[in-house]
């Protein structure tokens, strides 16, 4: 047919590029080499204040800890003028009606979790109904956990078929998906596994809840900008990227921005493409670019606690 | 072939004491490297600088510290002072104990340290011996300068006000440039006694004892960050030391007064204490008092409410 051309081929995931983990881990490793000073060190911490979905994702959060994280998120240190807000607030379904209205019209974006997050061990209606509950809240972004157990299991079709209807239940709402990479358990594997969340409709891949360790490294994340790489060289697609968990200094979150431009360029150097899910880190970023206004090292003494 | 051996022969017969020939034994010298959170890094700056002694004999290579080392320095300091002031107080005397035994062990390495800076063999026992007596006096008023220095206050209504010392935080201190290994001990002890953490910047021109005085606390039990000791030069390096917002305190212990000057107006960013110890004779009795401890301390006033305050008897 004519219009075979237009439609997406689903490959077989059981036939993924195999993935070289030393090579991987020596390129991530050259990434942490380049030196960034001065204007640009300061445009890149701005850049990646920006780039950070606040979190909170405890059992004991409550209406009023969610009010000060989006406090934090419009005004996260008004003692220097033109620092950036962060790009959302990332909370539990049940806090999303909060989260969004104390946002208001900031511009900040509130992105729930879902899917029985953070385990996903939850029947598929339930997972949607989770979901369409998110939405109607007013979630502008939804981050849900594919079936680990069904992954390992080989039901790769089970997965997929799932990260399509929760994309359905999504509807305007952007989706991004988190592989929890530490309980894949090789690099071969969560590229399979990024590859089956974009032909599903992703579009972010997220590596962790931040619930699991190992979190979000270099290695893990490289391997995810290449499957985001390749499924735009095959597709003209493309996908975001979102770290989460473990990081929390501003020199790492540089490394990965560097990560990010030598392996997909600059088009993915914004808050549209690229995220760090992290609470810590914010007033890490802060504190540097107050280090650089005044050029004295700062103490966590005198940042509002998140 | 067998003529190009008898090179290596001379060694071999010298190895089973036959030999005739004397061969001189490489000597293997140590690295002086810095001392942060309980790890023994190189400066991250590459520098080294080669102190020499009245003779004109090469010390060592000592790191050059440079302001990234203090940063991360203050850092470790940072992450280890939750954890040794909230240690029970008789245990941080169990340590200082515990670094006085490590010390005394080690007597005859800083003698030798001592003398080849330039001090006599009795100076250099004398100071070692001080040195050692004073952790064990420290030691000693671990768990006692708290009641030296805590008050119940008469107030004017009904609650039970009093008042206890707590440490302040992260110590800076720019150690004697003389004495420099009972300067060392005599300025680290009371700041660490009294549950802070310190970055200590060794002697510059005697910075020998203050590396291997940093190997026997990696041995005595005390935990990585408490004490972080940097070798380099004041002149570089006080500035950061003072304005540094994540410290709480700064000792300094010579009479440079453009420096204390400095001192003084970079504490105010962040009212910082300021100290400068640089009337005090190390050697001297004065020299090593519970008010060293108090110095670093910070005091905390409780305002408890009672139903009835003369309902106990007393006068509060």
């Amino acid at each position: 047919m004519a219009t075979a051309k237009s439609l997406l081929t689903v490959p077989d995931f059981a036939l993924s590029p195999r993935i070289d983990q030393v090579g991987v881990e020596e390129r991530a490793a050259r990434f942490t080499t380049r030196s960034i000073k001065k204007e640009s060190k300061l445009n890149g911490l701005k850049l990646v204040l920006n780039m950070i979905d606040l979190t909170t994702l405890e059992g004991k959060d409550t209406d009023g800890k969610v009010k000060q994280l989006c406090y934090k998120a419009i005004h996260p240190h008004d003692a220097v003028p033109g620092i950036p807000t962060v790009a959302a607030v990332c909370v539990y379904p049940s806090m999303v009606k909060v989260a969004k209205k104390a946002l208001g019209d900031s511009g900040i974006r509130v992105a729930s979790v879902a899917t029985a997050f953070p385990s996903g061990q939850a029947p598929r209606d339930v997972k949607i109904r989770d979901t369409r509950y998110a939405v109607n809240e007013g979630a502008d972004e939804i981050d849900m956990v594919i079936s680990r157990g069904k992954f390992h299991a080989g039901e790769y079709n089970f997965v997929f078929d799932e990260i399509a209807a929760i994309k359905e239940a999504s509807g305007e709402a952007r989706l991004k998906v988190i592989l929890e990479t530490g309980e894949l358990g090789s690099f071969d594997k969560v590229r399979r596994a990024s590859e089956i969340a974009m032909y599903a409709g992703a579009d972010f891949i997220k590596t962790s809840t931040g619930k699991i360790q190992p979190a979000a490294t270099m290695p893990v994340t490289l391997v995810m900008l290449e499957a985001i790489r390749d499924f735009y060289y095959k597709t003209g697609r493309m996908v975001g990227m979102k770290p989460a968990g473990g990081i929390s200094k501003s020199k790492l979150a540089l490394h990965y921005l560097v990560m990010v431009k030598e392996v997909l360029g600059e088009d993915w150097l914004n808050n549209e493409w690229f995220r760090f899910g992290a609470s810590s880190l914010a007033n890490d970023v802060l504190m540097q670019i107050v280090k650089e206004h005044t050029g004295l090292y700062q103490s966590g003494n005198y940042f509002s606690v998140d | 072939m067998s003529k190009t051996s008898v090179h290596t022969t001379s060694l071999h017969t010298n190895g089973n004491g036959t030999g005739t020939t004397e061969t001189k034994r490489l000597e293997v010298l140590k690295t002086y490297k810095i001392y942060i959170g309980g790890q023994f890094p190189r400066t991250e700056s590459g520098r080294y600088y080669i102190p020499v002694n009245n003779e004109g004999k090469k010390l060592a290579n000592v790191c050059l510290s440079s302001r990234k080392d203090f940063r991360n320095a203050v850092v470790a300091a940072r992450a280890a002072f939750g954890g040794w002031s909230g240690r029970a107080a008789f245990n941080r005397s169990q340590i200082l104990y515990r670094m006085a035994e490590m010390l005394e062990g080690r007597r005859m390495q800083f003698i030798d340290e001592l003398m080849q800076q330039d001090a006599s063999r009795a100076a250099a026992e004398k100071e070692v011996d001080l040195a050692v007596d004073r952790l064990i006096y420290y030691a000693g008023w671990c768990d006692k300068y708290q009641q030296l220095f805590s008050s119940v206050n008469p107030v004017a209504s009904s609650h039970f006000n009093f008042s206890v010392p707590e440490p302040t935080g992260v110590v800076s201190i720019i150690a004697p440039q003389q004495d420099s290994l009972l300067g060392l001990i005599s300025v680290i002890s009371p700041v660490i006694a009294g549950g802070n953490t310190c970055v200590v910047l060794a002697s510059e021109s005697k910075p020998l004892c203050a590396v291997t005085f940093a190997e026997v606390l990696n041995s005595s039990d005390l935990p990585g960050g408490v004490v972080n000791i940097l070798t380099g030069k004041p002149s570089e390096l006080a500035s950061w030391f003072v304005d540094h917002m994540d410290v709480n305190a700064t000792i300094y212990c010579e009479k440079d007064t453009d420096i204390q000057r400095m001192m003084r107006e970079k504490s105010a960013l962040n009212l910082k204490r300021v100290f400068f110890y640089d009337q005090t004779d190390w050697t001297a009795a004065e020299s090593q008092s519970p008010y060293f401890i108090f110095d670093t301390q910070e005091i905390k006033t409780t305002w408890h409410p009672v139903e009835n305050i003369a309902g106990a008897g007393g006068g509060y």
